[in-house]
């Protein structure tokens, strides 16, 4: 699909007014061979800019390099006239070393909008530079021209924005995972017993890890009796109860019992105030209760040790 | 069909007698066929015999869908009607997850982590009046 920008807009108006124009085609070409007559005084003024300046510190010309680069994909994205769009070629190149840049002014502490000012201070140099060279021209082709140069600037910005937040999208999702893991430790309690303590909010992903895990441990530990302990479970709405009573239906199908523990007060009343049926879930009011039930069932007799008997059991 | 699939078990399943319980290991696919001759050799072989138990091991089955489910709870129901009970043993973490995804939970159904502790189940004594109901539980 061809892009509709003001490159072809212009190149459209161009070929219908005035055919006969001296210096002929679309003011993105014009843009194009600008940048790159002049990348190597953009890059040092932009060498000069706080962006480039505080990012590369090792030395100026890494700075002039990196800008240099940047300036070649513009004068790409130029060529293939499609400054409207951040999906051009020609960014895919630069689109690492901004997002580098980005992640290195959001870690000296700039909030995402102060990234963004200083990506626009990025345009007034190339913009002086652009009138400066074009001063001869008629001043309609310089004002088409400067508009693709700010519209090729508000793209970049744009791409480097976009590179941003997929790395922050990255970095939240490589974070959840590691919270999935993380968050259900299942462990033996005794012989035949298996305990996972829920802490946090449980959403659909979670209380499907909850679920495996569980079930793979009663499955290794050859557990006759799970507890699902809730103490660190903040609330309990009705989706909460629903994987409750999946997690519990699984494990009974699989021959262990299933006993939900550290039900707080105010969840036991949240549960009854929303009509919950948790009829066929086995419920204690803590840990110790859950434990010493299953004790009970496995046949184990909990005897209070004798106060000269320490060490026996 | 390729290889790789697991094939349909041809012909029918094996009921091995130990004692008074009736074993039966599921392995792979179960065919349509073979569920129904199932269930009716399990029934002629309780009525005939006098059996008490029937152990249905499940481990080798890796996939499930909902006729297995309902498969399960009718020979429950049936060696139910017939003084016997049936315990459903081994049965994966998959294979459990998939049942409760499907909706079918099989409440009437006894379940065991493995044969040995199915064999343990059917040695206590039933209690009275809880015949097909729930799993035994606490007072």
């Amino acid at each position: 699909m061809p892009e509709v920008g003001p490159a072809q807009g212009g190149n459209d108006k161009e070929r219908k007014h005035v055919p006969q124009h001296e210096t002929g085609g679309a003011p993105a070409h014009e843009v194009r061979d600008f940048l790159l007559r002049r990348s190597e005084q953009i890059a040092q003024r932009w060498a000069d800019e706080p962006l480039f300046r505080t990012v590369f510190t090792v030395s100026r010309e890494e700075a002039v390099e990196a800008g240099k680069a940047v300036v070649d994909a513009l004068a790409q994205v130029a060529d293939s006239q499609r400054v409207e769009d951040p999906d051009a070629a020609g960014f895919t190149g630069v689109r690492e070393q901004l997002a580098r840049m980005g992640a290195a002014r959001s870690r000296a502490g700039l909030s995402t909008t102060q990234v963004a000012a200083e990506l626009a201070a990025l345009r007034p140099p190339v913009e002086n530079l652009l009138v400066a060279d074009l001063e001869q021209e008629a001043p309609e082709r310089l004002r088409e021209c400067s508009t693709v140069l700010s519209v090729l600037m508000g793209t970049l910005r744009l791409v480097a924005m976009q590179t941003a937040l997929s790395e922050i999208q990255a970095l939240t999702d490589r974070q959840r995972l590691q919270l999935l893991e993380v968050a259900t430790p299942v462990i033996k309690l005794w012989d035949g017993i298996v305990a996972v303590p829920l802490i946090g909010t449980l959403d659909s992903a979670r209380s499907q890890v909850v679920m495996e895990t569980l079930l793979d441990a009663v499955v290794d530990q050859h557990a006759r009796f799970a507890i699902l302990d809730i103490t660190g479970v903040p609330t309990v709405d009705s989706l909460v109860a629903q994987h409750l009573m999946k997690t519990v239906a699984a494990a009974r199908l699989m021959g262990a019992e299933c006993v939900v523990s550290g039900i707080r007060p105010a969840i036991a009343q949240t549960i009854v105030h929303l009509g919950l049926d948790l009829g066929t879930v086995k419920t204690r009011a803590s840990l110790a209760d859950a434990l010493g039930y299953c004790l009970h069932e496995l046949g184990a007799n909990i005897v209070n040790a004798t106060p000269d008997g320490a060490g026996r059991r | 069909m390729s290889e790789g699939f697991s094939r349909p078990v041809a012909g029918h399943v094996p009921v091995l007698r130990l004692g008074d319980v009736l074993l039966v290991t599921l392995q792979g696919d179960l065919h349509d066929s073979t569920a129904f001759q199932l269930q009716q050799d399990l029934s002629e072989t309780i009525a005939r015999s006098r059996v008490t138990g029937v152990v249905i091991d499940i481990s080798g089955v890796e996939i499930v869908d909902s006729f297995l489910g309902r498969v399960l709870a009718e020979i429950a129901a049936q060696t139910e009607l017939l003084a016997a009970r049936t315990v459903v043993a081994g049965m994966r973490p998959a294979v459990a997850i998939t049942l409760v995804e499907l909706g079918l939970t099989l409440p009437g159904l006894r379940t065991a982590l493995t044969t040995e502790a199915a064999l343990e189940l059917l040695a206590q004594p039933i209690v009275p009046g809880r015949a097909g109901g729930v799993r035994e539980e606490s007072p």
